[in-house]
């Protein structure tokens, strides 16, 4: 068996704070973790739970008080190991005097990409994050969300196996959005291995292979999304539309928009209800299976943690 | 090392289109100024003014560029955060350092260069005909940039451990002590105790002499520098910067970045 | 494993390099000794332009150029060298810049109007500095004092030296003895008890010690020049009596004239030159001094 792309083994960073730095805050305790090779991972928690310490701690922009990681089976100290890893940054801000076609070169030279390949990667990555036009404009110039794609372009610039991603979503409107969803999944079909932080967790939900549940500096949960929630489905939802008055007694319970209906039912009543529905002419526009969501699962934990230590400071970064 | 000058280039490039090299419009006009008046006010030594005023001139927009943007050449890849992409990709802490400094000492050179070609069309509007002895003001021309290559060093070593205002402050401080360690030699030493004197002594051989690398009255008087002299300060620049350098690796390899 | 090269390798660089410096500074010291090149202490000799560029901080400059002065006087004064053309106008840019400066009128004063090596030999220099501090600081009656002390001292124009004690004695804070001087030196003009008096003020109010130890050296000198006088007064009577000079100070305390040996301020004989005159003994540095102050008369 390969070694997983990115490992972690009891990784901890304290944060001297107060008078003369005599206080120490925990960040981060004893994180052990795995990310397969291959795998979307989704690394999830609220603000200031210990997600960017741990991505800064991988890309050795932070040293760890205890503790190691190894990515691609190198320790991170070795700096070879950034050749085959991209990193986009939470909030990303790049030389503004620059445009994104010369922030992207700048890098590939960093990268010491021949300069045959450069021109045509460049030209490709600004495609591929929709930023083709304005390639040429200075990042002075650049919105929150063109930022964020430019970052999201330099970070598989070149062609990294291991790919972190700290907050890809935020900042950008749907289209944005669905688009670095569509990147991430890209990159999982060819192959890399992605791990991303998110706290929204529909995101994580729709992406993610596996997710790691991170709360207080703490690692509470990994696995699959539907894994941790647990699959047993408690309803089924359905949608329709009806211009009749019949079947009265299941309109009772429906909640009403217009013409249109929202009804829940048990999974044993399901199919009896779709034949009461189609008897009575409605038009069935979707039928969904209400789960246990991510989110719940991760405010049962957020609030068990409260619950249980007060002291833990959950600060807005 | 490569690496190393894919960052310093990057630094110039930055600096450029921040405006930096404006200042040569400034140096160009008062460069202009002084030749027209110089030729007026003061008879005989128009020679002497124009030098005098143009080293000054150089040496004190170097020293402003160096300090000022010196200083932020780190902090403010911090402060704004470019610096985390950057250092995420397969580059050495330390080559990020001596790209940075190399990039603006190249834009020193650069910049200190085009001014001493100022310098010379004014002392050519002043003295048609130019003599050997005039080599001078090249020389220290250079030496002043030696100097602001140290200044730089030693700004970049403090913007890596304080904040960008104390940093600025060191900087010049020590650069203020700089011109008059030599005149800590000088001092009457039956003032001071034994441990004073000795100390003292130690001090004003181990800081650095900025002193060293001012030659303009030499340079205002066209007369000849020997060799040996460049040859000293060359090498005592480069050990200098070399030492604050690594100091600042040191500093900064460590550093967590918030 | 890399941290332990790093923690040998950089206190190794730093060794060498600082070794290095070391060696580097020494050497760069000497190589610039021998070009010996004229270093401007006054770059820019213009008050007014250097008091144009100060901008507000003109008293701090002024700081600054009495401190070149104090370091420029105290260096060159230690190495003998008695050129000291560069004083003038460094005091003239320190008093301009800060006019209230008095420590630069009256310690500048000394230095410009003293004979070498003590000053500069320029008391015309001195009257037009404590002149100007005078108009700038009418109140300070010291100035005034200074004033005379040049003209009765370094100019000996009394009629001038009076006039100035007695501009000075009309300032309610001065101290009475000005008025005293004023009529003595118009009455006498230089007189022994004068010359003491003023040099014993000195010696007194200075802080600064090479003026302290100029003013006790005249005073001993005085004081010996003094009591020569009433030795030759006594060989005078000597010589009515045994028809000759004295030509040992011995001689006329055996004669009963003198109770014991008159020596000077510095417990040295004093003896009679080939001339019967009474004289410092060679032996005396008092004699030494005063060869050296009556060199430059």
């Amino acid at each position: 068996m390969t070694a997983p792309a990115i490992e972690t083994e009891n990784l901890t960073k304290e944060y001297p704070h107060g008078f003369l730095n005599l206080k120490k805050r925990n960040s981060l305790e004893g994180l052990n973790m795995q990310v397969e090779t291959g795998e979307i991972f989704g690394f999830i928690g609220p603000n200031g739970a210990g997600k960017t310490t741990t991505i800064k701690l991988l890309m050795r922009l932070i040293f760890p008080t205890a503790g190691t990681a190894r990515i691609l089976g190198k320790p991170i100290s070795d700096i070879d190991m950034h050749r085959d890893v991209g990193y986009l940054p939470e909030q990303p801000y790049f030389y503004d005097y620059l445009s994104a076609a010369e922030l992207l070169d700048y890098f590939a030279r960093i990268h010491d990409l021949p300069a045959t390949v450069r021109k045509e990667r460049i030209e490709k990555m600004l495609q591929k994050v929709g930023l083709e036009t304005a390639g040429k404009i200075q990042l002075r110039k650049y919105s929150k969300g063109m930022l964020q794609r430019a970052g999201m372009a330099q970070a598989i610039l070149h062609d990294p196996k291991v790919v972190i991603l700290d907050e890809p979503m935020s900042g950008l409107d749907p289209i944005g959005r669905r688009e670095v969803r569509d990147i991430i999944l890209g990159l999982k079909h060819e192959g890399k291995t992605v791990m991303f932080s998110t706290h929204i967790l529909s995101d994580a939900e729709m992406l993610c292979d596996r997710v790691g549940v991170i709360v207080g500096g703490k690692l509470r949960g990994v696995g699959a999304p539907e894994q941790l929630v647990g699959v047993k489905a408690k309803a089924t939802e359905i949608f329709f539309e009806l211009t009749g008055q019949s079947a009265a007694p299941l309109l009772a319970k429906a909640t009403r928009t217009g013409d249109r209906y929202r009804l829940q039912v048990p999974e044993a009543e399901l199919y009896d209800t779709i034949d009461q529905l189609r008897a009575a002419g409605a038009k069935i526009l979707s039928a969904a299976q209400v789960r246990a969501t991510l989110e719940e699962f991760f405010m049962d934990l957020v609030e068990a943690d409260r619950a249980q230590a007060a002291a833990v400071e959950v600060s807005g970064k | 090392m490569k690496r190393a000058g894919v960052v310093a280039l990057n630094t110039f490039r930055e600096a450029v289109r921040d405006r930096v090299l404006y200042n040569l419009l400034f140096f160009a006009l008062l460069m202009m100024a002084a030749s027209v008046i110089a030729g007026q006010i003061s008879i005989g030594i128009e020679q002497t003014v124009i030098v005098t005023l143009g080293l000054s001139a150089i040496s004190l927009m170097g020293l402003l560029i160096s300090i000022f943007i010196g200083v932020g050449l780190v902090s403010k890849e911090m402060d704004k955060r470019t610096l985390y992409a950057v250092l995420a990709k397969p580059l050495r802490r330390w080559e990020f350092l001596l790209g940075k400094f190399g990039g603006l000492v190249l834009t020193l050179a650069v910049n200190v260069a085009a001014m001493a070609v100022g310098l010379f069309l004014a002392l050519i509007y002043v003295k048609p005909e130019l003599e050997r002895g005039d080599a001078t003001v090249l020389i220290a021309v250079y030496f002043i940039w030696l100097k602001l290559a140290l200044v730089v060093a030693l700004a970049l070593l403090f913007s890596c451990f304080t904040t960008p205002l104390l940093a600025i402050l060191f900087t010049a401080g020590i650069y203020i002590v700089g011109l008059y360690v030599q005149e800590l030699r000088n001092m009457p030493m039956q003032m001071m105790s034994g441990g004073m004197t000795l100390f003292t002594k130690w001090l004003s051989f181990l800081l650095p002499n900025f002193e060293n690398f001012n030659i303009m009255a030499m340079a205002a008087h066209s007369r000849q520098v020997p060799g040996t002299l460049i040859a000293q300060n060359t090498l005592y620049a480069a050990i200098y910067c070399a030492i604050v350098l690594t100091a600042a690796v040191v500093v900064f390899s460590r550093r967590n970045l918030k | 494993m890399k941290t332990a090269k790093t923690i040998v390798l950089v206190p190794v660089i730093l060794l060498a390099g600082f070794m290095g410096v070391w060696k580097l500074q020494h050497a760069l010291d000497k190589q610039r000794a021998r070009l010996s090149e004229e270093r401007d202490y006054v770059l820019l000799s213009s008050p007014k332009l250097i008091q144009a560029v100060s901008l507000e901080y003109a008293p701090l400059m002024a700081d600054f150029y009495w401190t070149r002065v104090v370091q420029f006087y105290g260096n060159k004064h230690v190495r003998g060298d008695a050129n000291l053309e560069q004083l003038w106008p460094l005091l003239d840019i320190t008093t301009t810049l800060d006019p209230n400066l008095i420590v630069a009128y009256r310690f500048g004063a000394i230095f410009l109007s003293q004979r070498a090596p003590g000053g500069a030999g320029r008391p015309d220099l001195a009257v037009r500095l404590i002149e100007r501090g005078i108009k700038e600081n009418p109140e300070d009656w010291r100035l005034y004092e200074d004033l005379g002390f040049i003209y009765y001292m370094d100019l000996k124009d009394y009629k001038k030296a009076s006039e100035a004690f007695l501009e000075g004695s009309k300032n309610p804070k001065a101290l009475i003895w000005m008025k005293v001087m004023a009529a003595k030196i118009a009455a006498e003009g230089e007189s022994y008890e004068t010359s003491f008096f003023l040099w014993n003020d000195v010696y007194t109010n200075t802080t600064d010690p090479q003026i302290k130890e100029n003013a006790k050296a005249h005073l001993q000198l005085l004081r010996a020049l003094e009591d020569c006088k009433q030795l030759d007064l006594l060989g005078g009577e000597y010589e009515k009596r045994f028809g000759h000079r004295p030509r040992r100070v011995s001689e006329l305390v055996e004669a009963g004239m003198l109770q014991g040996m008159a020596v000077d301020p510095l417990d040295y004989p004093y003896t009679f030159d080939e001339n019967g005159k009474a004289a410092l003994n060679p032996k005396s540095p008092l004699f030494e001094k005063q060869k050296f102050f009556e060199r430059f008369k």
